[in-house]
């Protein structure tokens, strides 16, 4: 074992983990608002890659250009997918219900992205992904530093809407409790729908930037969304700045296990922290103590 | 006159089924489908009446399978009846696997449960991939069973048969005793329950622990019955979805529900995907389903036809038996 090579999984962990912490927040955020876990988050983020894929390979347009369609395209299928079926769902297994409902939008999503892209692997292209620049006496991928930085731009503007914006107060407001939120005036339903198209939102560039760095198809969403929900219950459900942590955490567990010890244990090596850290703190790391649940 | 009652009925024809049907495309189908009924029989006993949904149903159905692929190849011992006997040792021993998990993973409440059962599962299928004696990615190849022709699934039929009529009276038994109503109160409030004098930790790892009993007979039988198991197919994430959403199409809680939506949507799977080589076309069919069921339906099938059959019968008796206020008063002068 050699400090470059722990300099390089701090590194990366910082890095990529700040992607991953971008598409759990939209996970976290979904579900502290609505208490409704979104398994589809994972196949939507496959979803976002391939949309990138098609505009840069068929239409030739820059994969960052090209989220300027892609991010709305994605908010857009948030916005549907609530109206049309989330919201629908009522009465004391709403939660579990939601679990069943967005399996079942992802297994629909899984069988089209299949039927049209075949199951063969593919990773976006682009001279960002293929050149490399030194730091720290490591060679690492243009797009691994674009990514970080294309994650802390939206990231950064997520939390200047939820902590600047009167939208964005009637969205905490709705996170701390929601009976409370309605009765003050907040139309909670009309956030729960902004939520959601949000959180699947991010997925658009969450997807562009994985997409980039791994190859992928549509089976890849559930190692995706397997990682996604242990950043948030690690976080703590529903705690944005958890997701944060968490999701960098993640990537640098994994990353160092497979320096310090074998990469063959580094994927599950996060679960085992999991595992340790709930069963000393059952709320995860930033979650707020379970309130009675009824 | 007295009806038969369903179950009667029920083990009548299913009892029937392989002396009727003889071809072994059909009867492997049917044992799929007594397989899945009776892991969705088992899972629904804890989570659906402790409200706990649990989504690592396959570590014990994986355990299971283990159990009896490395006992019998380590023990030499050769393919046939007798490895019947280590069906019930799976189950075993996927009981022992349980006991830690709950304790961890009951820890917290549902909804981080129902993660943290994901993220248990995802350790288990790394390890069995990783892992020198389980094989690795290769997987382990069981003894060759002798049997020959259409009668080789008849034993395993009959064997899944006796495992799901366990695994029914045992969730009818527990649905009747008082622990059942304590898992029941848990589902409703769980403080609450607390408060009442429930001790809803105990009562919680035991429910788990039993349910996972069931599942890891049938993985072992799983394992016997193909001969061969590989670590992706028997710890595999979709069979802890279709084993919750089979309790779900059928009726979350009930005793008849997840029977009934095994039997639809294990049998269903297995011939669209022996008839439709097409993955892709049939993942969209089922989770379109999935979707209209869960949506129109949501408290199952079997809920679902009872009220619709109650109603009609109100509809029918509505002239005649029953009383309308203005008849009651007009007798009353």
């Amino acid at each position: 074992m050699n400090s470059s090579a722990l300099i390089h999984a701090i590194i990366d962990g910082v890095l990529t983990g700040s992607v991953y912490a971008l598409m759990a927040t939209g996970l976290t955020l979904v579900f502290g608002v609505m208490d409704i876990i979104n398994l589809a988050q994972g196949i939507l983020v496959i979803l976002g890659a391939y949309l990138s894929y098609t505009l840069s390979v068929h239409f030739g347009v820059d994969l960052f250009v090209g989220l300027i369609f892609t991010i709305p395209t994605l908010f857009v299928v948030g916005v549907v997918i609530e109206r049309l079926f989330v919201a629908r769902l009522k009465g004391p297994e709403r939660t579990a219900m939601s679990i069943l409902v967005t399996y079942a939008i992802s297994l629909v999503i899984e069988g089209i992205l299949n039927e049209v892209y075949s199951i063969n692997q593919v990773q976006l292209q682009a001279w960002y992904v293929n050149r490399s620049f030194l730091i720290f006496g490591i060679y690492l991928p243009y797009i691994y530093l674009l990514g970080f930085i294309l994650a802390a731009v939206l990231l950064g503007s997520l939390y200047f809407m939820l902590y600047r914006t009167r939208f964005g107060a009637s969205i905490r407001a709705s996170l701390s409790d929601q009976t409370a939120a309605a009765l003050v005036g907040i139309d909670t339903k009309r956030v729960a729908t902004i939520c959601f198209g949000i959180g699947v939102a991010v997925t658009a560039a969450g997807g562009m930037i994985y997409g980039a760095t791994n190859a992928f198809n549509a089976s890849t969403s559930y190692d995706l969304i397997s990682r996604l929900l242990t950043i948030i219950v690690l976080g703590g459900m529903g705690s944005l700045g958890g997701a944060l942590v968490a999701g960098i955490l993640m990537v640098m567990i994994g990353d160092v296990v497979a320096v310090v010890w074998s990469p063959i244990w580094s994927s599950m090596s996060f679960f085992v922290v999991l595992v340790i850290v709930l069963s000393l703190r059952p709320q995860g790391l930033f979650g707020k103590q379970s309130a009675r649940v009824a | 006159m007295k009806q038969t009652p369903w179950w009667v009925l029920a083990i009548v024809v299913f009892t029937l089924f392989p002396l009727v049907v003889t071809n072994p495309f059909w009867t492997t189908i049917a044992i799929f489908t007594l397989i899945y009924m009776g892991c969705a029989t088992s899972w629904n006993m804890f989570s659906g009446y402790s409200g706990y949904v649990s989504l690592g149903t396959a570590i014990f159905y994986g355990c299971g399978a283990y159990t009896m692929a490395l006992i019998s190849i380590h023990s030499h011992m050769p393919g046939g009846a007798e490895q019947f006997l280590l069906v019930p040792v799976g189950g075993l021993v996927s009981m022992v696997i349980a006991v830690p998990l709950g304790a961890v993973a009951l820890r917290v409440r549902r909804h981080t449960f129902v993660v943290i059962t994901i993220a248990f599962f995802f350790v288990f299928q790394l390890a069995a991939i990783n892992a020198n004696f389980t094989g690795g990615p290769a997987g382990l190849s069981l003894q060759l069973i002798g049997w020959q022709g259409n009668s080789y699934n008849t034993p395993f039929y009959y064997v899944a048969l006796a495992i799901l009529v366990f695994a029914v009276v045992l969730s009818a038994l527990v649905r009747r005793s008082r622990f059942g109503l304590q898992l029941l109160a848990i589902r409703d409030d769980e403080d609450r329950a607390l408060g009442l004098g429930v001790k809803v930790k105990a009562v919680k790892l035991t429910g788990y622990t039993l349910s996972a009993f069931t599942v890891g007979m049938m993985g072992a039988l799983y394992a016997m019955f193909l001969g061969q198991i590989y670590p992706q197919f028997v710890f595999d994430p979709v069979f802890d979805v279709t084993v919750a959403l089979m309790a779900f199409l059928g009726g979350f809680g009930t005793l008849l529900g997840p029977l009934v939506g095994g039997l639809i949507l294990e049998s269903s799977q297995q011939w669209l995907t022996a008839t439709y080589s097409n993955g892709s076309l049939y993942l969209i069919l089922f989770g379109a389903l999935f979707l209209v069921v869960v949506l129109f339906m949501p408290q199952g099938i079997v809920v679902k036809v009872k009220d619709m059959w109650m109603k009609r019968s109100l509809k029918a008796s509505d002239d005649s038996s029953i009383p309308t206020p203005a008849t009651v008063t007009g007798g009353a002068k």
